[in-house]
């Protein structure tokens, strides 16, 4: 990692050395147009905050509904909450389509991939490496602002008809023909309208990513001086910018054939629905890594200053990530073994699969490798990333089981799938955020947050998630299926254990909120570089909260680093 | 801020456009997968595509005398098209590599005429690949005027380097599938 002696510094104080220069604009112009990468990436963590409070309050909707076998509370939904006269009992089924589909899209595109990228990705990418800002900040600006757009469009369509009911019960996968003629109505077309605003926000993302990280970085910081938190948004914004375009011509075909008469999915029409599948799992297996790599980067940074050590194996580190995302672009059909593929295909993709558990085990034992015999403090950061370690790999281990094309026979669209990607992202992502969060908060807001209530929130969350989860395996095994409110009784235990499972954790999620607010009214002022001797990275040469504009003098990277 | 030299906004540019440049021919790929993964089905059956075989092709396959397969026939219609339509023999036993004769049934049960395209499908699907079919109503759009009945052919071969695949060799019985769409207007 770049370590930064301070003598290596031409000017590092810019806080001070240029007062007269660090004006803001006013409150409208500050977050409305804003062009800082640092206000842009706040407003990214406001809104995925706010957009994972409602997926998660719709999760709780979804929960209670499962606790017991039959149907208890989706009327009371669809009168109370959504507003519905008189729903029948269809319509009050098809509201459960709609609750899973909301809750998948907005927790995917609405809240981890705007936390990871444009939160923290804007906010430390360009203070990594030694840059003002982001290449373009006015193309910045409008990424940020679509995402909000289409965050209204998914908001709106619960509200319209979508075939059955009001809302689009599609699922997060949006396969054709319920996503065609299986679901008349404009919900549906709200629904795909949000991922092609988002989607068009990401793309314009990576591409300032890309060119910032290419073209500023200070003089001296080679690609393979970087942090790795940095290699790792560059590998997300690569995976972005060629898997969602693919994204975007499918559900644009899924438009133009629910609106404009074409058949790309119609075999009336000589299409073919499978070929969504294979057109969406193109863009989804690298959406999967899109969501956890950002994470991955994090984790390192947080592993090293935490042991007070380099990350063990840097340039591994970085390649690996490399590979997971090269890799990823060429096992998509391990999502569609039930779709008649021929053992051939299987065997292929099962072996493709697999391939990217070697790249996954090189990052897991790195972190293990630089915490040995690392003088570890046990700061929240560090409790959350190790939580992450173990979180992740569980998860990793269900995904390697699946991508046996045999067993996956058994266990596609079971509740064992749930269990393995919620390990992976509820349990992986989201962790990995609240270490970031945690390692990074006092940072941006210049407050202390309660480390006690930092820990506290990790006992009670991992408690939590794990009860919710961990069931979801058994129930799979038994054979599950996902996405239907109501069940056999024989799975009633586990079913109740993971509801009260979802109490627990969200009691961790008012401990979070607490502890914001905490550190905003009461909250100490942070130093420069709170973490101390293990935190080598630029942003820690900075005041907290660095000044609005940094690096007016370029940082020089000396060659002594070591990594 | 400092000033950023011209140089600089020009390698901003130039990596901005590259990476644009992706996106926009990832996304034409997305749409050139349409064509590639029909044509990639035609070749090799995926997905229960069935062959289309030419009438030297059929005439120059060795016909394994004593060798049969079953074949079952299947017919759907799409919910909002008022025909009827059936196999006129549900199944009916073939000598592998021989050309043999099916025969449907549609009737057009309203006052107006209709025009209607069937699509096809095998299963199991790893035997589409060694069913090939000479002529087929299916090739063509089908026009029936009001109340209108016909029987319409189907002439297939089983390609007998079934015989020789792992994956189907304990295939008995082959199913060809029939659905009735109206045929989107031209
Ligand atoms: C060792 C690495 C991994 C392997 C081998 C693996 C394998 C698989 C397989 C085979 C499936 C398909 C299961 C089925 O539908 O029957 C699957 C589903 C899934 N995986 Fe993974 N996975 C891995 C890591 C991840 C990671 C890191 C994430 C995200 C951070 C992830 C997210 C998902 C999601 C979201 C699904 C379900 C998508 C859906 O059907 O809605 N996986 N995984
Ligand atoms: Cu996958």
């Amino acid at each position: 990692m770049a370590s930064i002696p301070h003598d290596d510094f031409l000017a590092h104080d810019d806080g001070h050395s240029h007062h007269d220069h660090d004006h803001k604009p006013g409150f409208f112009a500050r977050w409305f147009m804003s062009t800082n990468h640092k206000d842009i990436g706040t407003l990214y963590l406001i809104f995925a905050i706010c957009a994972g409070l409602i997926g998660g309050a719709i999760s709780g909707m979804m929960r209670a509904e499962l606790a017991h076998p039959g149907i208890q509370y989706l009327g009371f939904f669809a009168t109370h909450i959504f507003g519905q006269t008189n729903p029948s009992f269809d319509q009050t089924l098809h509201l459960w389509n709609v609750l899973i589909t909301a809750h998948g899209l907005i927790m995917v595109f609405f809240m981890v991939m705007p936390a990871m990228i444009g939160g923290f990705g804007n906010w430390f990418v360009p203070l990594m490496i030694g840059a003002p800002d982001m290449a373009f900040p006015r193309m910045n600006n409008i990424s940020f602002w679509l995402t909000v757009a289409g965050f209204c469009s998914l908001m709106i369509s619960p509200f319209m008809p979508g075939g059955t009911g009001n809302g689009a019960g599609i699922g997060w996968t949006a396969y054709a023909p319920l996503s065609t003629t299986g679901s008349p109505g404009p919900a549906v077309d709200f629904a795909i309208f949000s991922l092609h605003l988002a989607g068009a926000g990401s793309i314009m993302g990576a591409i300032n990513f890309i060119t910032t990280i290419f073209n500023m970085r200070a003089p001296g910081m080679t690609l393979h001086k970087m942090p790795l938190f940095v290699w790792s948004v560059l590998v997300t914004a690569f995976l972005l910018l060629l898997a969602l375009p693919v994204l975007a011509a499918a559900i644009t075909m899924l438009i133009t054939d629910r609106n404009f008469h074409t058949t790309f999915f119609d075999p009336a029409g000589g299409g073919d629905p499978i070929l969504f599948q294979h057109l969406f799992w193109f863009f989804g297996h690298p959406e999967v890594y899109i969501m956890i790599l950002p994470g991955f980067g994090m984790i390192s940074q947080i592993v090293s200053t935490f042991s007070k050590k380099p990350v063990f194996g840097y340039l591994g580190m970085a390649y690996a990530m490399v590979a997971i995302g090269v890799v990823g672009f060429v096992v998509w059909a391990h999502h569609m073994y039930t779709t008649g593929l021929s053992e051939d295909v299987k065997m292929y993709f099962t072996t493709a699969t697999m391939i990217i558990a070697v790249p996954t085990g090189i990052k897991i034992f790195s972190w293990i490798a630089t915490m040995w015999g690392g003088s570890i403090s046990f700061k929240s950061p560090m409790v959350w990333a190790m939580g992450f370690i173990f979180l992740f790999t569980v998860g990793g281990v269900t995904g390697v089981v699946l991508a046996n094309g045999g067993i996956d026979d058994n266990l596609q669209d079971t509740y064992y799938v749930v269990g393995h990607f919620h390990y992976v992202l509820s349990l992986g992502a989201v962790t990995s955020l609240f270490a970031g969060f945690y390692y990074w908060f006092p940072k941006m807001s210049g407050r202390w947050h309660s480390e006690l209530l930092a820990h506290v929130h990790f006992w009670v969350f991992f408690i939590g998630v794990n009860m919710v989860f961990f069931p979801m395996h058994f129930l799979g095994m038994q054979g599950m299926p996902r996405r239907y409110p109501d069940y056999a009784p024989a799975f009633e235990k586990w079913n109740h254990l993971s509801t009260v499972g979802y109490m627990v954790m969200s009691v961790s999620i008012v401990i979070f909120l607490i502890n914001i607010a905490y550190a905003f009214i009461a909250g100490k002022k942070a130093a420069g570089n709170y973490w101390g001797e293990g935190a080598t990275t630029l942003e820690w040469t900075l005041s907290s909260p660095p000044p609005f504009h940094q690096f007016e003098t370029l940082p020089v990277i000396g060659d002594d680093h070591h990594h | 801020m400092t000033a950023t030299s011209p140089t600089q906004a020009n390698g901003k540019m130039r990596t901005g456009m590259a990476a644009l440049a992706f996106a926009a021919g990832m996304l034409m790929m997305g749409y050139a997968a349409v064509p590639l993964y029909r044509a990639f089905c035609q070749a090799t059956g995926y997905g229960g595509t069935p062959r289309r075989a030419s009438e030297a092709e059929a005439g120059g396959t060795r016909v394994l005398t004593g060798k049969t397969m079953s074949i079952r026939f299947d017919s759907n219609v799409d919910a909002d098209m008022q025909w009827s339509f059936h196999p006129v023999q549900t199944t009916q036993t073939v000598t592998i590599g021989q050309r043999s004769l099916a025969l449907f049934e549609a009737e057009n049960l309203t006052d107006h005429t209709i025009t209607g395209q069937a699509s096809y499908n095998i299963s199991p699907q790893e035997t589409a690949s060694y069913f090939n079919k000479v002529q087929c109503f299916c090739f063509t759009r089908q026009t029936l005027k009001p109340h209108e009945k016909v029987r319409m052919p189907v002439i297939f071969f089983v390609d007998p380097k079934i015989l020789g695949d792992k994956d189907v060799q304990d295939v008995r019985q082959i199913t060809l599938s029939y659905t009735f769409h109206i045929a989107p207007k031209a």
